[in-house]
């Protein structure tokens, strides 16, 4: 699997520069290629994989933090790798059209393949760190994207809550998987599953509550769920792939990963029963409020993601087997619904089912997949959506009554969605559309296409799809499942009859969803003042006006000021530690100084004092370089000549700078009053004083043994140099001179942007 | 010049922006530019075992090439340099990265020194991952100051 990542990974990395010259030929789509290759390749651990084997690869990476590259593979994970390579090759296909004439095209797929192999990583990973590591990535990809039109400044602040929810929940779960590895004493997850957590108490608790919040805002779970909905300001194949196939499954992934290991617990799955529960019928009723197509969609996302949080919070066989069904059946409808809407959008110019009306003559084509993909979604025969809803049933009907009525408010629901996608924009009268509408064009009809032949191949041939995957994915979310066989038919039974009584509910709801805009209206402003949402931007709110007061009092613009509270806070603190732990330090014995030293010191003297008192400009400049020089020939005087060479270099090049910066300020004018310079005289002095002092009480103490002594033997020995400095700069403390040479480069950088990358300005 | 910032202005605009009348200076500028960055190259490799380095060649060259930036201006520096300092810089870092990989692909701890001593004509060549490290302190010392140096005199700076 380290091959995958990679693999995806380096063709991230040169896309930037390949793609452009794809666009040029129009051939972007070849890039699909890769994904689909690496596809073919996974299909071939499909054999072993369903007779129950399971594949463990390590290579260590950080041994000392416990972290290493390892990857399990096992039929949850292989299940997931299909499902990302898989659809992922159908949407490059469709973004290379979706997005040809997008002048950034190289920057998106650069995003979208790390997204890729950050998403394969996170299923596969076997080491919690590792997992980690992928799963801030995917957030952070998933921010780069959904803020890709980075120009509007609404997308950015979307994205940015995109990315403030996830990365948030990922710091919760950081925390709670650290927890988990202290607890089971090993990070390997293949090790943590192997049986599950019986001990319980209040940490056990806070982890569990922990995981679960990272789950949860991944995977867009009340009350979380907010930020998906505004994801959808993203291109419409990143929509597709990561708000609906694959990321947000991210959180339910983990959650059926670690679902051995915690199917003891209960407070595990009450949350996940509640919180699924909530946001299957709160996605459900937003879903039939919205007017967005693309926010239709991402509402239906909602429901089928709260479904499946619900299915692992039931817990028991028949669940999991709903569990994975659903999550095969929903990656492969959504991902479809995703590119054909984004299909209408492209051909007709807009997204508002409102406005949309027709369009059956000028798309045939989108209509019949559209019908397809709906079937899946109002779980109609004969797709395999139907057989997840009808299991869906038979999960809740084996637990608990209350459950059975969540699952058919939410499937009538469903339904209902369903046909309001295939009936407002496809039939009815033609509107006045802002594009004239056209058949939308092969690679963005391949993807969907391929996808619903597969569900409803699965649906006619339940067979190929349980001994194929299902089974071992079922295995490895609960080791002790029994054999079972999925089938479209299951004669007349319960699950039947509340399939029946969804779909005239459901054709009910949709025959008054016009008539019910007003009321949607009115909920969806009510849901605009409160809720968490809201409560999320006066959050927001709160942290920049905090900011901005804490910016006016603390860094009110006044340099002096800033030199009076920096100097003041090193002088007091370190102060009175010395005075208090050390007392006054003792004059070492002083020889009498010689001719030189005494010429040296007035020298250094002088030009300071001229420094302060000169009005003239130049003059200060001059004499700080005079300080600088003699403090050089105080270096070469106690013979360290390279000090003393970089300190007249330097000192050279700063009057320099300084030069060309102060020549352009306006003339020196007293600014100052008495009291301020008396004020600031007295702040430098206090420092003056305290390095004196800390000088002197430097020379008395010494803590560790001094390692000059090491130098200069082995400067020869082992750095073959006799100039001690240099080789203690290039060799023996090379790393500190590579990290110094950096921060060069980082303050040449700064310098070279605060002055010349200025709007208005341009660069170079 | 009727006041001291009409002063300031005529110098600072002969400073930077237009080419300096001083004919003493011109000369000299062309003379030591050459002189300054062999002494340059001479200090960095003999910085192993005399007073020197990539770190004090460095400043040597910026201050070569500062001095002809002071006096020719911005435009005929740029001229002079082939690259803009921003390359200089990253090459520079480059090279300090470059230096740590032999010792890496050889297995050994990060940032050991390799030597490769050879008799070139009668003469001890000492050729070392360390000097590949020293010539990368001194590009980026150099890129560093060159960078700075010609931000700050960039004319579009102070346009208002």
């Amino acid at each position: 699997m380290l091959v995958f990542v990679l693999i995806i990974l380096l063709l991230a990395a040169v896309s930037p520069i390949l793609v452009p010259k794809l666009a040029l030929r129009q051939k972007v789509g070849w890039l699909a290629l890769v994904p689909a290759c690496l596809f073919a390749y996974a299909s071939t651990y499909l054999p072993a994989v369903s007779e129950g084997q399971t594949f463990l690869q390590v290579t260590p990476w950080m041994p000392s933090l416990g972290l290493s590259l390892s990857f399990y593979i096992d039929g949850l994970s292989l299940l997931f790798v299909l499902l990302i390579t898989g659809i992922g090759s159908f949407i490059v296909l469709y973004a290379s059209e979706y997005m040809h004439n997008h002048p950034d095209l190289g920057r998106f797929f650069l995003w979208l393949f790390a997204f890729m192999a950050a998403m394969l990583g996170l299923v596969t990973a076997d080491n919690l760190l590792l997992l980690f590591v992928f799963w801030e990535l995917t957030s952070i990809t998933s921010y780069m994207l959904i803020g890709f039109n980075h120009e509007s400044e609404k997308v950015r602040k979307l994205a940015l809550q995109g990315l403030f929810v996830t990365v948030g929940g990922g710091l919760l779960l950081m925390t709670g998987v650290i927890m988990l590895a202290s607890i089971t004493g090993t990070l390997q997850i293949s090790e943590i599953i192997q049986q599950p957590l019986e001990a319980q108490g209040t940490l056990i608790n806070v982890m569990l509550v922990l995981i679960l919040m990272g789950a949860f805002t991944k995977s867009a779970q009340f009350p979380f769920h907010f930020w998906l909905p505004n994801a959808m300001a993203a291109p419409t194949p990143v929509s597709a792939f990561l708000h609906s196939a694959t990321m947000v499954k991210a959180g339910i992934f983990l959650m059926a990963r670690l679902h051995p290991a915690f199917a003891e617990q209960s407070l595990w799955s009450s949350l996940q029963l509640w919180a699924g529960g909530i946001t299957m019928i709160l996605g459900g009723v937003l879903a039939y409020t919205a007017i967005d197509i693309k926010k239709t969609l991402a509402y239906s996302t909602l429901m089928a993601l709260g479904t499946m949080t619900f299915l692992l919070g039931i817990g028991h066989q028949a669940a999991m087997v709903a569990f994975v069904s659903f999550l095969l059946a929903h990656s492969l409808y959504k991902a479809s619904l995703f590119m054909l809407a984004g299909a209408i959008d492209h051909s007709a110019g807009t997204k508002d089912l409102t406005q949309l009306g027709g369009l059956k003559k000028t798309m045939p084509i989108t209509f019949a997949l559209m019908v397809m993909a709906a079937l899946s979604l109002a779980g109609l025969p004969p797709v395999i959506g139907f057989i997840a809803k009808e299991l869906v049933f038979e999960a809740a009907l084996a637990a608990h009554i209350s459950l059975i009525l969540v699952a058919v408010t939410v499937a009538c629901l469903g339904v209902a969605v369903a046909l309001i996608l295939v009936i407002k924009p496809f039939l009815g009268t033609d509107t006045s559309l802002p594009k004239k509408p056209h058949e939308a064009s092969l690679p963005m009809l391949t993807g969907p296409a391929v996808l619903l032949f597969i569900s409803l191949l699965f649906g006619l041939w339940p067979g190929l799809a349980d001994r194929g995957l299902i089974q071992a994915a079922v295995q490895a979310i609960n080791p002790d499942a029994a054999d079972f066989y999925l089938s479209i038919w299951h004669g007349f039974n319960t699950a039947l009859g509340l399939s029946a009584l969804a779909l005239v509910l459901g054709v009910v709801l949709a025959k008054a969803w016009q008539p019910s805009r007003w009321l949607a209206q009115k909920y969806r402003q009510l849901s605009d003042i409160i809720g968490p949402e809201a409560a999320y931007f006066k959050l927001m709110d709160g942290i920049v006006w905090l900011a901005t007061k804490q910016t006016r009092i603390i860094q009110n613009g006044s340099l002096s000021n800033y030199m009076t509270v920096i100097i003041l806070a090193v002088v007091i603190p370190v102060g009175y530690t010395l005075l208090s732990q050390y007392g006054w330090p003792n004059l070492p014995p002083v020889s009498l100084p010689n001719i030189y030293e005494i010429m040296m010191v007035a020298l250094l003297a002088l030009s300071t004092l001229y420094a302060v008192i000169t009005q003239a400009r130049f003059a200060s400049i001059i004499s700080l370089g005079a300080m600088g020089y003699a403090m050089a020939l105080i270096f070469v005087h106690f013979s360290a000549p390279d000090l003393g060479i970089t300190q007249v270099l330097v000192e050279t090049l700063t009057v320099l700078l300084l030069v060309l910066v102060l020549v352009k300020a306006p003339g020196f004018s007293n600014y100052a009053s008495r009291g301020e310079i008396i004020r600031d005289a007295i702040v430098a002095i206090l420092l003056g004083v305290l390095m004196t002092l800390l000088v002197l009480a430097a020379l008395n103490v010494q803590w560790a043994p001094s390692i000059s002594a090491y130098f200069i033997e082995n400067s020869y020995e082992l750095g073959k140099g006799r100039n001690i400095v240099n080789v203690i700069l290039v060799d023996f403390r090379a790393l500190d001179t590579l990290g110094e040479i950096f921060v060069l480069a980082i303050a040449a950088l700064g310098v070279y942007s605060m002055v010349l990358l200025r709007k208005g300005r341009g660069t170079s | 010049m009727k006041n001291h910032k009409d002063i300031l202005a005529a110098r600072n605009s002969s400073m930077v922006h237009r080419h300096d009348d001083s004919l003493i200076l011109r000369t000299a500028a062309i003379i030591i530019l050459p002189l300054q960055l062999v002494f340059s190259v001479f200090l960095l490799l003999r910085g192993h075992d005399e007073p020197g380095g990539g770190f004090i060649g460095g400043l040597v060259a910026s201050g070569a090439f500062s001095l002809y930036l002071f006096t020719f201006g911005i435009r005929a520096l740029n001229r002079l340099f082939w690259v803009s300092p921003k390359d200089i810089l990253s090459a520079g870092l480059l090279l300090g990265l470059v230096a740590t990989v032999p010792s890496l692909l050889t297995g050994q701890a990060f940032f050991t020194a390799l030597w490769f001593e050879f008799y070139f004509v009668g003469t001890l060549v000492k050729l070392s991952t360390v000097l590949i490290f020293d010539i990368g302190v001194y590009l980026t010392v150099i890129g560093t100051l060159m960078t700075m140096f010609t931000a700050i005199a960039n004319p579009r700076v102070y346009r208002t």
